[in-house]
């Protein structure tokens, strides 16, 4: 009983953290727009994809991730330039439609540029499952944890800390007045695609070897990676994290204790139930402004 | 006078070569076959090679003198998966190209939607899609090609009771293949002395089925456990499986007997069991296996062809026409109601789905022998006796 219960934990992490990583690239977009952009699981889908192609190409295995970063930047600064750029004076509601309409241009074109089927990249390091207090956990699912932690990190600072980070937090907050103070509000917006496509392809490229990638993962992606930034509080960072493992070990634990048919019910009847005594989520009403 | 004297002559010959020409043609009638096929759409893995498949046999059977010397015409349609396209292009190939037989319904949806209009018109049809409820009840004028989940679940049964094995833990997904399948599979277990003790699911974009196969892990009597599945979820069943350390033996469905399951899996399918069609197993089939000479053949036909890997939805499609050609072969024309006797009549057709024995209650015509059990040991296919 005492093992299991450490299991359905390990399970809920490793999902947890991927929602958690995937959730992270919401609230960037977020920030820095009031958008939420639909086409993260996308971004998600491009750097897993490309990864696996480039190496089925031959490239190493750091190149290969390099590479799938890169391809899912460009993927997101062009995304901005085309769609959202052109529609920047129209309201929110509108962008987040224009989002919609992305990601499933960008599905078809995945399609059609790789394949239908599913593909797996190798661990980063190896497959050999950790026994954790009689609980098994595979290497891959703390390098995901690890990495959500140094991004919300390296992501703190910069926000913070830096010019252009300030620049990014002053824009989400009122545009008109950042762009009286000088800021290029343009190139704010188009570096928030850019980062936010950028991490959505880390974390691709970190999940593949457990979820697998296909052209139409980031439809599952998408859609828990938002329901964690919601439920942590859209636009926090810590938020998302805490969101991202909150929702997944709900379902762990809902499938382990109560029924596997009604896991996501579950964890969605939570969320819901969070949302209506929190309206900004967990970490969203606790700041007056957000990270 | 003698103008309408000519005008009569000339009336008559026009009739006379009328007749003539009328027979000639009558003797050249093809016989129309008739498809709709989910050609497009998200069921295009089963209805393109489907379509690949009847265009290329055609040809062949055309190329060949066509059936009792009469060509072949096939009038293919797209469904796109959609139940309410197949029903208007099932109308249309009954009214205008008044086909003499069809063969098609890549999906039990589509299909389905178009038994209602070919048992009023009274055509035969041969379906290719799977579910059992297209055969059961039998209906007068519906067959189908593809082996059914309930014959995979008896085939695993089958392989589990031989294993001295009786308490079963079913893992399955959401999806319809898997639904379907978690249903016959419960429903035939008590006939092979098979108890089911566990019964979990997951959805079908899941990511980690671990708290599952701990609660299956926490069960103590499970002696082996059957993912009825589909798409990529087996493969992160298995895996977990590995990684959870539970040691009791694995059965996956026919639903995932390919190569991609295999490689997503890694060294995790080892010892893993799943029924399968010929087909898929075509070069390591035993010589002396009856389907060896029909499915190599199509096999290389297909690959030769269309340069992209044989599956076993084609196959369905090649056994539909084949069955449809050998019955109007029988029936000596088109005849409707011959036909549908002499399809209900086909007795020892080998073909890439197994051997077809049809009687007024099996309008399917396989036994288990359809299936092949096979074992994956170094990352291959081995078959199992």
């Amino acid at each position: 009983m005492d093992a299991q219960w450490v299991q359905f934990v390990a399970g809920g992490l490793t999902v947890g953290s991927i929602y958690a990583l995937v959730g992270l690239g919401f609230s960037i977009v977020f920030n820095a727009s009031r958008v939420i952009n639909f086409a993260q699981g996308e971004f998600v889908m491009i750097g897993g994809m490309s990864a696996v192609s480039l190496l089925i190409a031959g490239l190493p295995m750091p190149l290969a991730i390099g590479g799938a970063i890169v391809v899912a930047t460009i993927v997101g600064l062009l995304l901005e330039k085309v769609a959202i750029e052109r529609a920047r004076r129209a309201d929110v509601v509108t962008l987040i439609i224009i989002t919609i309409g992305a990601s499933i241009l960008l599905r078809g074109v995945a399609q059609v540029v790789w394949d239908k089927s599913v593909h797996r990249l190798p661990p980063l390091s190896g497959d050999a499952p950790l026994a954790v207090f009689g609980a098994t956990i595979v290497p891959q699912s703390l390098w995901v944890l690890g990495a959500t932690i140094a991004i919300v990190a390296a992501l703190t600072w910069f926000f913070r800390r830096t010019r252009h980070g300030k620049a990014m937090l002053a824009t989400s907050h009122n545009r008109l007045a950042a762009e009286l103070a000088g800021i290029d509000v343009k190139r704010v917006l188009l570096a928030s695609f850019g980062l936010a496509a950028a991490l959505g392809a880390v974390a691709g490229v970190l999940i593949a070897p457990i979820a697998f990638t296909s052209y139409d993962a980031g439809i599952m992606l998408g859609l828990k990676g938002f329901a964690a930034a919601i439920l942590g509080g859209l636009g926090s960072f810590p938020g998302a994290i805490a969101g991202g493992l909150a929702l997944g070990l709900l379902e762990g634990i809902g499938a382990g204790y109560v029924s596997s048919a009604y896991k996501d019910a579950i964890a969605f009847v939570v969320i819901l139930a969070v949302l209506f005594l929190r309206p900004d989520g967990l970490f969203g009403a606790l700041r007056g402004e957000r990270v | 006078m003698d103008s309408t004297v000519i005008a009569r002559l000339a009336v008559r010959g026009a009739v006379i070569v009328l007749a003539f020409a009328a027979a000639a043609a009558f003797a050249q009638e093809p016989i129309r076959v008739g498809a709709f096929l989910s050609v497009t759409g998200p069921a295009a893995f089963l209805g393109d090679p489907e379509q690949k498949t009847l265009e290329m046999y055609v040809e062949r059977l055309n190329a060949a003198g066509g059936i009792n010397g009469r060509k072949l015409a096939l009038t293919v349609y797209d469904d796109a998966g959609d139940a309410e396209k197949a029903r208007t292009f099932t109308k249309r190939l009954i009214e205008q190209d008044k086909v003499d037989v069809i063969v098609g319904g890549s999906t039990t949806g589509t299909t389905m939607a178009a038994v209602p209009l070919v048992e009023q018109a009274q055509i035969p049809f041969i379906s290719l899609a799977g579910a059992v409820v297209i055969i059961e009840p039998a209906k007068k004028w519906v067959f189908k090609t593809p082996h059914t989940d309930r014959m995979a679940c008896e085939k695993i049964f089958t392989d589990v009771k031989s294993r001295q094995l009786t308490k079963v833990a079913l893992i399955s997904g959401t999806g319809g293949f898997d639904k379907s399948m978690r249903g016959e599979c419960v429903k035939v277990a008590p006939k092979y002395g098979v108890e089911i003790v566990a019964d979990e699911t997951y959805g079908a974009a899941d990511t980690d089925m671990t708290a599952q196969l701990t609660k299956i892990r926490g069960t103590q009597s499970v002696q082996a456990v059957l993912n009825a599945g589909f798409g990529q979820g087996p493969a992160i069943v298995t895996r977990n499986y590995r990684q959870l350390g539970i040691t009791a033996p694995l059965y996956q469905s026919h639903g995932v007997a390919s190569k991609e399951y295999v490689k997503l899996s890694g060294d995790a399918a080892e010892g893993v069991r799943l029924p399968a069609a010929a087909l898929l197993v075509a070069d390591i089939l035993p010589d002396a296996d009856p389907q060896k000479k029909v499915v190599v053949a199509y096999k290389s036909e297909y690959e030769t062809k269309y340069k992209s890997d044989v599956s076993t939805f084609g196959g369905h499609a090649y056994d539909g026409l084949m069955l449809a050609a050998e019955a109007v072969r029988r029936a000596g024309g088109t005849d409707k109601a011959k036909v549908r006797d002499a399809l209900e009549a086909t007795r020892g057709y080998v073909g890439t789905g197994g051997v077809v024995n049809m009687s007024a209650d099996d309008h399917m015509g396989l036994d288990l022998t359809a299936f092949q059990m096979l074992e994956v040991r170094k990352g291959n296919w081995v078959v199992i006796r």
